[in-house]
């Protein structure tokens, strides 16, 4: 039954996993856009823009996941729907599932992403930066050339753990209908009337999910800490 | 024009279903602190069967959406036919006891890590001293060990507690009719799609925000010997 063969759903359950990684990994990124905006905004010493970062990240890191979700995906469809009543289109207009969950897991994920890009951007020597500036380097090449890879560096730990929070929220995204892994558990549960055995091998599959991108995530960090290891080693 | 007379109902009619995610809260931190508790004891008790048990238990309990954890416990148990005929079968079939059942098991998994860095964060020198002033055993534990853990865990474990919040909402999927249920059966019974839903996240947001300053209240209460003093 969880066989690969004709009446198997081995391949459905590695189809929805594979989905699910797709639609953390959009997560990730989006939350990744917001985290940095936040980050900046907060940084940037501007009293508008710092009270904006400050309250979308205590929003969203105050509510619950499941109903953030909900909010984006019901919401955006309202809304969707408005607009199109107002250039004529009838009726309901629904919003891809994949768009709304990953915006949903993007959203919360931006939240927890904007403290990790603070941090890790205050973590850099401010010689370095006043070092980019005195060699004549501009505000854009400075951000390419010193911000960003130290940023990514000193990221990749909290980085590392707000995927593994974007791998387990990505399941929420199972109510708005997308067939990843956990929908596709719910749906061969319910046609072979055997949920343990399908909950189990959806779990089985989480856990090998978390497992083997959490050992990807330290090899990046061994590799991206190599120049630091020799300085202090 | 949305009335006030409607978002006051949908107020009324959401807060009386904030008893229902308040006991699954507390029950789930409750029975979940207890079951941290032992499986940190297990972790560190340097007994191989034990602390490999451990390690699986928090790697199975924090490497999986709890989503799928609270499915395999509401639906599916009650397929194998040795859950129905054990004694756990009446607590089984009810949703709110597999949703504090999950929740609880859940958060011992985050709960028993944030326990063992706390334990591993008590200086050396103090335990020390202890012994050489002759404590031992439960006393050093109750005197010494405990309170110095418990302030140490005490940041992180706050942020578990705010998530466990969080994680309630999840019981609106096993039909229990908490705050986020009674907001989405709104939302059908009526198309309104944001004001039930911003209502009830408002409810959840206030209940973080008042639990979020507790335990800041409690840090300053523990810390005495961080504060500046006052001649």
């Amino acid at each position: 039954m969880l066989g690969f063969g004709d009446k198997g759903w081995g391949l459905a359950l590695i189809a929805g996993a594979l989905m699910t990684l797709a639609v953390s990994l959009t997560g990730l990124l989006i939350g990744s856009v917001l985290g940095s905006l936040i980050a900046w905004s907060k940084l940037s010493g501007h009293k508008v823009g710092a009270t904006i970062g400050d309250a979308y990240a205590s929003l969203f890191r105050g509510l619950p996941e499941l109903l953030v979700i909900y909010f984006v995906y019901f919401g955006s469809s309202a809304l969707l729907t408005a607009v199109g009543n107002l250039v004529g289109i009838e009726g309901f207009v629904g919003v891809p599932a994949f768009a709304a969950g990953a915006l949903g897991v993007g959203v919360i994920s931006g939240a927890y992403q904007a403290e990790v890009y603070r941090g890790a951007y205050l973590a850099i020597a401010p010689g370095e930066l006043e070092a980019a500036r005195a060699v004549g380097m501009h505000r854009l090449l400075m951000f390419r050339r010193i911000i960003v890879p130290q940023v990514l560096r000193y990221a990749i730990p909290g980085l590392g753990n707000l995927w593994q929070v974007a791998l387990k929220d990505s399941s929420l995204i199972s109510v708005t209908g997308l067939t990843e892994l956990m929908r596709t558990a719910q749906v061969g549960a319910g046609s072979t009337r055997q949920p343990f055995a399908f909950y189990l091998a959806g779990l089985g599959l989480y856990l090998t999910l978390t497992f083997v991108t959490d050992r990807f995530f330290e090899a990046a960090e061994k590799r991206a800490t190599r120049g630091l290891k020799r300085m202090h080693g | 024009m949305m009335s006030l007379d409607f978002i006051w109902l949908t107020f009324l009619r959401l807060i009386a279903a904030l008893p229902v995610t308040i006991e699954v809260w507390f029950l789930s931190i409750l029975f979940g602190g207890f079951v941290a508790a032992c499986v940190t004891w297990m972790r560190v008790s340097g007994i191989l069967p034990f602390s490999l048990f451990a390690r699986l238990f928090i790697f199975i309990f924090r490497g999986s959406p709890l989503l799928i954890q609270l499915f395999i416990i509401y639906y599916g148990l009650p397929s194998i036919p040795f859950a129905r005929h054990s004694f756990l079968w009446p607590f089984l079939r009810e949703p709110f006891y597999c949703a504090v059942l999950s929740l609880a098991l859940c958060t011992a998994g985050y709960t028993s890590e944030i326990f063992r860095g706390a334990l591993a964060a008590v200086p050396r020198g103090q335990v020390e001293a202890a012994r050489a002033c002759g404590m031992s055993g439960f006393l050093l534990f109750r005197r010494i060990i405990l309170p110095i853990a418990a302030r140490q865990a005490l940041p992180a474990y706050s942020t578990e507690v705010i998530s466990m919040t969080k994680a309630t909402a999840l019981v609106s999927l096993i039909t229990l009719w908490d705050v986020l249920s009674v907001a989405l059966k709104i939302r059908n019974d009526t198309l309104i799609t944001y004001t039930p839903l911003l209502i009830a996240g408002a409810i959840y947001y206030v209940f973080n925000y008042i639990l979020a300053r507790v335990f800041v209240w409690l840090e300053y209460v523990v810390s005495p010997h961080l504060r500046r003093r006052v001649y």
